[in-house]
């Protein structure tokens, strides 16, 4: 058996009065989509705010590749190779997509303290990673806010595939989209892990998931209500276990159709 | 129940999700996607409405003018020496806007700098150097103060530097009166230095009298147009302005990026104030106060978006041409000049209209 990528063993997390998370023991594979599912309010931006290091755990262990961190940014988490793609906040709409594509990593040229972008070879690259995850743009120099929110999400995934990612966390990266853009984001998250890389995939959408989903975490109030895999999975159960399952029942009776 | 149970146990497979995943992975262009023809790429560009417009008031004072002296190089360098030091802080102050604040201090910070050198000359018995250093020392340390307090308080930046301004124009007065005994400092050509540092910042060239500012602003304006295309800084000063989680999200140290821009603001007013000072051998104590705005109307003219994440060096250039013509060419045509303000008022309006709307026309919809 393979080392996990991330692990959580027993992680709570508590804020002032409120346990936001408890017991939490989850795994991330390497190479393989781990999709957290749940409810509003069900931990889930907890969970991935810990994984991504803008929360430490107030208990339970974080390890990453069999390795104890401990990280206390995002700037932390990102060295490490674990790289967040959060659902609002991956893109500057009015800046072009390759400045978008190599911002914070700009490629320069130059000697001394005289540096400038490399633009020629920022288009190129930029171009050449969209290619490879299936993205085809006439004009790079578009601004990327007249992309499609899928095509948006698509860019923030490879920019972080091309800048070495190990772990990529997607935050709700189809809650915004219609049914075609959706299709369009899962593929690329299926690209994704066709490069080697482990992804943690935060949705509450129980369809997305099981089309691209190794394994299924559900949280349901902050804890682990249950786990599936890829061989076990029926998603009329998940589906059933998402909607609220016995909730959902008695919600039916009472409004009684 | 019926709705909610499936009649069969969808159990999906391996090879059936990569069916319809990955293997389905091709290239795809989207057949919506108009080709941006590039007469509209011309069009999406912030400054290309202030440049219509330049060109259009141009035309305007050349035709009205009754002297027959606006079109030439006589009437090109007054224009020109109104315009400079507008557009020698228009560009900081544009640059900062872009990174999504304001600097309000920006056309005080003149005055102060200005005072500052005269002050240090003719009571401290400073060389003319040692007290430009002084000056633009002070300002950057200003400027420092600016962008720490603004990032650090997560104020707006409209309030801190009102703030900002307000002390200074009462320190200005105060100081000046304290010091001197009266509102203005006089008789910084008797400074050692004083022809070196005229020579640099306030002489003048050619038969027509063009001001060497007008140098400076040209050398200006093509500096920061790279530093604002090309380089990292630039890269930077888009996002920040952008959209600043974002921009952190990616890695940019966007705090850093305002206030290494607010030290640039004021480093700007302090080389204009180093400008008046030196042309006009003193200085007022309310010199500067107003400035400000015209160096945010300049920003705006040229197309830089008052929300940030948007606009140009050049742009701001073109707006400080603007004002230089308004203010040259409505005395040329005998028009009452007391309207000076109005008209620019009137040009501030329909620029940033037409450029928001051609903009928005631009780019297709609503965006």
């Amino acid at each position: 058996m393979s080392t996990a990528a991330l692990e959580l063993v027993n992680v709570g997390k508590q804020f002032g009065s409120v346990i936001a998370l408890r017991e939490m023991t989850v795994k991330v594979d390497p190479g393989a989509i781990t999709c957290i599912l749940g409810d509003n309010g069900a931990g889930k931006s907890t969970l991935i705010k810990i994984l991504s290091g803008v929360h430490k755990p107030s208990s339970g262990r974080f390890l990453m590749e069999g390795q104890e961190v401990d990280f206390s940014s995002p700037r932390d988490a990102m060295a490490a190779g674990i790289a967040t793609v959060f659902q609002d906040l991956a893109t500057i709409p009015l800046m072009s997509v390759w400045r978008n594509f190599f911002l914070g990593n700009e490629l320069q040229k130059g000697v001394g303290p005289f540096k400038w972008l490399d633009v020629k070879r920022m288009k190129a690259v930029t171009k050449d990673q969209l290619l490879q995850m299936g993205i085809d743009l006439r004009d790079t120099n578009q601004p990327i806010g007249t992309l499609s929110g899928g095509e948006r999400q698509a860019v923030a995934i490879a920019r972080a595939v091309h800048f070495g990612a190990k772990v990529l966390i997607l935050d709700e990266p189809t809650s915004a989209l219609g049914v075609r853009q959706s299709g369009v984001v899962l593929k690329y998250v299926l690209a994704a892990k066709e490069r080697g890389v482990s992804v943690v995939f935060i949705t509450h959408n129980p369809h997305h998931a099981a089309l691209v989903g190794d394994r299924f975490y559900l949280l349901n109030r902050g804890r682990l209500a249950n786990t599936y895999e890829r061989e076990t999975l029926h998603l009329e159960e998940l589906t059933k276990a998402m909607a609220g399952g016995a909730e959902l029942e008695a919600l039916k009776h009472e409004i009684g159709r | 129940m019926v709705g909610w149970s499936h009649p069969i146990h969808h159990r999906i497979s391996f090879e059936e999700r990569y069916q319809t995943a990955i293997m389905s992975t091709p290239t795809q262009t989207d057949e919506r996607m108009k080709q941006a023809s590039p007469f509209i790429k011309l069009l999406r560009r912030p400054e290309f409405g202030a440049f219509l417009g330049a060109i259009a008031i141009y035309a305007l004072f050349t035709s009205v003018d009754t002297t027959g002296n606006f079109g030439n190089l006589s009437g090109m360098a007054g224009w020109t020496d109104i315009a400079a030091p507008i557009g020698i802080v228009g560009i900081a102050v544009s640059l900062l806007m872009i990174a999504g604040e304001f600097d309000l201090s920006s056309g005080v910070m003149v005055g102060t700098t200005g005072l500052i050198i005269g002050m240090l000359v003719t009571n401290v018995g400073l060389g003319i150097w040692p007290a430009i250093g002084i000056a633009f020392a002070f300002a950057a340390c200003v400027g420092l103060l600016n962008g720490y307090m603004v990032v650090r308080t997560k104020l707006p930046s409209f309030i801190v530097t009102l703030a900002t301004f307000f002390i200074l124009k009462g320190a200005n007065m105060a100081f000046t009166m304290m010091v001197t005994g009266s509102v203005r400092v006089t008789g910084t050509d008797q400074a050692s230095g004083f022809q070196s540092a005229y020579n640099l910042f306030a002489t003048d060239f050619g038969s027509q009298g063009f001001q060497i500012t007008l140098i400076w602003w040209i050398a200006i304006t093509i500096i920061a147009t790279w530093v604002l295309t090309r380089t990292r800084f630039g890269n930077w000063t888009f996002a920040s302005g952008g959209d600043a989680n974002a921009a952190r999200n990616a890695g940019v140290p966007v705090n850093r990026t305002k206030i290494m821009l607010f030290v640039y603001t004021s480093m700007s007013s302090a080389l204009v104030g180093t400008m008046f000072v030196l042309r006009l051998k003193g200085m007022q104590a309310g010199q500067g106060v107003g400035q400000e705005f015209y160096y945010i109307i300049a920003a705006a003219v040229g197309g830089t978006l008052l929300t940030g994440g948007a606009g140009s060096a050049i742009g701001a250039s073109i707006g400080a041409a603007i004002m230089g013509m308004a203010y040259i060419g409505i005395p040329y045509a005998l028009w009452n000049s007391d309207w000076t303000s109005t008209f620019l008022g009137l040009i501030l309006f329909s620029a940033v209209f037409i450029n928001t709307y051609i903009g928005r026309r631009a780019r297709g919809g609503s965006k």
